[in-house]
């Protein structure tokens, strides 16, 4: 390694990143694009869920149910006054679901011991939309008829209530675990498809030959480029981190420097693999195919960061422990809500510099041939 | 050989190169065997597809042989690579430079990666930038030099270390004829002071320059020594006929059926002939051409093309077989086939094509010639309708681009250099989507596709997946294809760039035979030879057409005592320069 070699390698690249509108569009742009749109856009929640109630007995216990559904922020509550009405609204999809009371639920519910039943009707098309509007609307029945307790002062006789805590998330936002995970497929945009694009772009030209064949040799070429672009993706990393905490209020709660750290393996790996599909693809466009069908799109969908891993089927489990994103997406999900827990984060840091040990070995490996 | 000869900068010694495994592997070189000289220029002459790359690349160590042994400078090449470094100077394709950079900083990367030190490298800059004459531009990014700008910063880049070998692929590819003398100027210098210099090229006029040359093809070494004895193989065997006007491509097929001649082609307005050794002279006359045939100094093409024949007497059966005849002959059009008025477009504030008129009767064959970015592919774009005029009109075959530019596309026919065609469709489907998008009824396509297949002798590989064709197959496809809808008006956009002399002239024989059925033909190219076809020149430079006429009018406006015959290359760097003097005044 010479000095002389590597300044002038790594003035190169600064310039050209300079110079060159779309690298910085890529790094900079690109990631809070990203998070805006992903992170406002894609929500697992349901809020304001459109919710019918069909009030058949017309009393004050039927007009205490519907202000329980109407003082949530979680539903937009419609009376209706028979089922046939309800069915026509979900028909249309006006309401995603709706709750019926009988002509006979306020009598009912004066006779003591006797169960009242309330029916609900929710449109199961989206099943999982379907799960969260039911285990909503049960939250709010419940709520409801503690209310009622209360209100009547029924006597102290022992009865059992269910105190739910949700840790790390209380507040059930998926805000907060989507956007630490997004974070990965920032780095993975930067890491993989911007080198694999600027190397192939000196494919193109023919730049990369007349490095090749002057003095410097590979590793320092290499590094040059690394370096580069390693400095880019944590700088994306810095904008971020920025949005994710002071836009969309996710708490951190781990370390600044567990983070950085990870962050830092993670980047080589993602690096190694741009160089890698560099090797095989010597042209931009397919560069970038490349670099989303291998990066980018398993990056999205197999680590977690959207779906979680443990509920998909076994074999698309196996298939996940192949993609280095899994083990980084768990990482920052656990920094950002959990904290800096060990013996979550060692095995899978030691996994990732396994990684980016092989994969950076082979794109060197592979560099160097790649002209036969 | 003198005994005090300097030992030989690289010696190849039986070396093979393969791609790929198995049956499949191509040989891009086989068992070659040559020493290159210091203090010598030697040209890697051939087609694309050669070879010449893959030799430099194992030269300069990028690639290790798969058999024999290469010598660079004293070192193995296979164990020593890191050792010679140093001393090579290598420039790919397209320069090697960092369009993003400036030309200082193109340099100062360079001398970075040589480990120059401060002084050194002052030195080096200095002169180099007084060499080449871009000392005013260094602030300037390199995207934004002109080709032969560029070619002249990427030598400076492969000179810095002041290296004993050096390694140049296709220097002068699509670089205006000026800024090639000046290259050759700046190279020839270097070989002075002791450089081995090894220039690769598909122009076989460069190899006539050359001290020496390697001719490949196929991966093979035809032929190697000095140019000026290979041009002797064919000595007293070359003649100029002189033929009356309007017969040239009768006469050019008449001469190249007959049984004493090696080659004819039409240069200006003349036939050349090359005969094969020891034919006797055929009558003028006889041939259609006015007077005896006169003798003239061969060239390095002519002993190339002679060798190839001898090599591969079918293809010279296929060139000289007569070309395709259209069934149904084009109605005559009125006026001009082309008429391209005041035309001028803008990208931005730049402008790529200035006020260019001329106008092309039916029947001839126009060329429209100038080195890359001269404005040559804007002006082509506009008169195919592609791409819209900023000011000015183009008529093609009497219609309006402006105005009516679907009815003027169905009088059109384009061949780019590129072929356009799909790879992984076989001929004859091809044949069937390209009648299609012209609108052709079926009975008519059917029709179509058979006169294609037969004329261009397709019909053995109609099945065959295009991609996977020769080249010349390929053209010849390319060129039916755009000739399906038997348009009036036929653009070819650098048709034979890149192919072997023979694959030339059987293309331009074929485009010989449409001229004479008054099909109109619009050609551009950077090729000197190819515009040697051509019945009338406009020569672009700058965006502007500095000249226009026929290719020995071109050539007389500039015979002197120092240049009695000019060539083609002479006229075009005289005009250049004579527009240069009018910038200046």
């Amino acid at each position: 390694m010479k000095r002389m070699h590597l300044v002038g390698l790594l003035r190169k690249e600064f310039l050209q990143i300079v110079r060159d509108p779309s690298s910085i569009a890529i790094a900079l742009v690109m990631p809070i694009v990203l998070l805006i749109v992903i992170g406002y856009g894609v929500s697992l929640d349901a809020r304001g869920v459109t919710f019918g109630v069909v009030d058949e007995s017309r009393s004050v216990a039927s007009a205490g149910f519907f202000d329980a559904f109407a003082t949530t922020p979680y539903f937009k509550p419609t009376d209706f006054t028979n089922t046939r009405d309800a069915e026509a609204a979900l028909m249309r999809g006006d309401i995603q679901g709706f709750a019926v009371l009988r002509s006979d639920f306020s009598r009912n519910l004066e006779k003591p011991g006797h169960a009242v039943h309330v029916a609900v009707v929710v449109n199961g098309v989206d099943a999982n939309n379907a799960r969260i509007v039911t285990g909503y609307a049960q939250g709010a029945v419940a709520v409801w008829a503690r209310g009622r307790q209360t209100d009547r002062a029924m006597t102290a006789a022992a009865t059992v209530t269910l105190e739910s805590r949700y840790w790390f998330n209380p507040e059930i936002r998926s805000t907060n675990f989507i956007v630490p995970g997004l974070i990965a497929l920032i780095m993975t945009m930067i890491g993989a498809l911007l080198t694999a694009l600027v190397v192939a772009r000196e494919w193109e030209r023919g730049t990369m030959e007349a490095m090749m064949v002057s003095p410097a040799s590979m590793a320092e070429i290499i590094l040059g480029k690394l370096a580069a672009y390693f400095v880019l993706g944590m700088g994306s990393l810095a904008v971020s981190m920025g949005l994710a905490i002071f836009l969309f209020q996710v708490p951190f709660r781990g370390s600044v420097l567990a983070l950085v750290g990870i962050s830092a393996v993670f980047l080589v790996v993602a690096l190694a693999m741009g160089l890698l599909i560099s090797t095989v693809a010597r042209n931009q466009f397919v560069a970038a195919q490349l670099a989303f069908l291998v990066t980018f799109m398993p990056a999205l969908i197999l680590s977690g960061l959207l779906f979680d891993i443990e509920s998909t089927p076994v074999w698309v489990r196996v298939i996940t422990f192949i993609f280095p994103a899994r083990y980084y997406v768990s990482c920052l999900q656990t920094l950002f809500l959990a904290g800096t827990v060990h013996e979550i984060l060692l095995p899978n840091v030691l996994i990732l510099i396994a990684f980016a040990a092989v994969l950076l070995t082979a794109a060197i490996a592979r560099t160097r041939r790649s002209l036969e | 050989m003198a005994p005090a000869a300097p030992p030989p900068a690289v010696v190849l010694d039986a070396v093979t190169k393969r791609f790929g495994k198995g049956p499949q592997a191509t040989i891009a070189l086989d068992h070659v065997s040559a020493e290159i000289r210091p203090g010598e220029i030697t040209g890697l002459v051939g087609p694309d597809g050669a070879g010449k790359t893959t030799l430099l690349r194992l030269i300069a160590g990028l690639l290790t042989p798969d058999d024999g042994k290469i010598t660079v400078l004293g070192h193995d090449s296979a164990n020593a690579v890191t050792a010679v470094q140093q001393d090579i100077g290598y420039m790919p394709q397209r320069f090697g430079l960092y369009e993003d950079l400036t030309v200082a900083e193109n340099l100062r990367l360079y001398a970075d990666m040589h480990g120059l030190d401060e002084a050194a490298r002052q030195e080096r800059f200095h002169t180099l930038l007084a060499f080449t004459a871009l000392g005013p531009f260094v602030e300037r990014l390199a995207g934004k030099l002109s080709g032969g700008m560029k070619q002249k910063l990427g030598l400076a880049c492969a000179l810095l270390p002041r290296p004993r070998l050096l390694l140049l692929d296709e220097p002068s590819a699509g670089v205006d004829p000026a800024s090639r003398r000046e290259l050759w100027r700046i190279v020839r210098t270097m070989a002075g002071e002791g450089v081995a210099v090894m220039w690769s090229t598909a122009y076989l006029d460069e190899a006539e320059r050359c001290d020496s040359f390697l001719l490949f093809d196929n991966g093979r070494l035809l032929a190697s020594g000095s140019p000026a004895e290979f041009s002797q193989r064919v000595e007293n065997r070359t003649f100029l006929l002189a033929v009356p006007s309007g017969s040239k491509h009768s006469v050019q097929r008449r001469a190249a059926a007959d049984p004493a001649v090696a080659d004819a082609i039409i240069q200006g307005e003349r036939i050349r002939l090359v005969l094969k050794a020891g034919a006797a002279l055929p009558d003028g006359p006889a041939l259609g051409g006015s007077g005896a045939p006169q003798p003239v100094r061969p060239r390095f093409e002519d002993a190339f093309v002679s060798l190839l024949q001898g090599r591969t007497p079918e293809r010279a059966e296929a060139r000289t077989a007569r070309p395709p005849g259209e069934p149904s002959a084009a109605a005559p059009v009125d006026g001009a086939a082309i008429e391209a008025r005041d035309l001028t477009r803008d990208f931005g504030a730049f402008r790529a094509v200035d006020d260019v008129t001329f106008t092309v009767s039916p029947g001839e064959v126009f060329g429209l010639l100038g080195p890359n970015g001269a404005g040559k592919s804007t002006t082509f774009r506009m008169l195919c309708g592609l791409l819209e005029p900023s000011s000015g009109s183009a008529r093609v075959a009497g219609v309006d681009l402006g105005t009516a530019r679907a009815a003027a596309r169905e009088r059109i026919g384009y061949m780019s250099q590129r072929f356009s065609l799909y790879g992984e469709l076989s001929v004859r489907d091809n044949l069937d989507f390209f009648s299609g998008v012209y609108g052709l009824d079926r009975a008519r396509r059917r029709q179509r596709i058979e006169w294609a297949l037969e004329s261009f002798e397709l019909g053995p590989v109609a099945r065959q997946t295009s991609g996977s064709l020769p080249l010349g197959f390929k053209q010849r496809l390319a060129l039916s294809c755009a000739l399906l809808h038997e348009p009036k008006v036929l653009f070819l956009d650098e048709p034979t760039s890149g192919v072997d002399p023979l694959m030339r002239r059987e293309f331009w024989a074929r485009i010989g035979a449409l001229a004479e059925r008054r099909v109109t033909v619009l050609v551009t190219s950077h090729f000197m030879d190819e515009a040697e076809y051509c019945d009338r020149l406009a020569i672009v430079y700058g965006g502007r057409m500095i000249a226009l006429g026929s290719p020995d009018d071109l050539k007389r406006r500039f015979v002197s005592d120092a240049l009695p015959d000019p060539t083609l290359e002479d006229a075009f760097v005289g005009l250049i320069e004579a527009q240069g003097t009018q910038v200046a005044s």
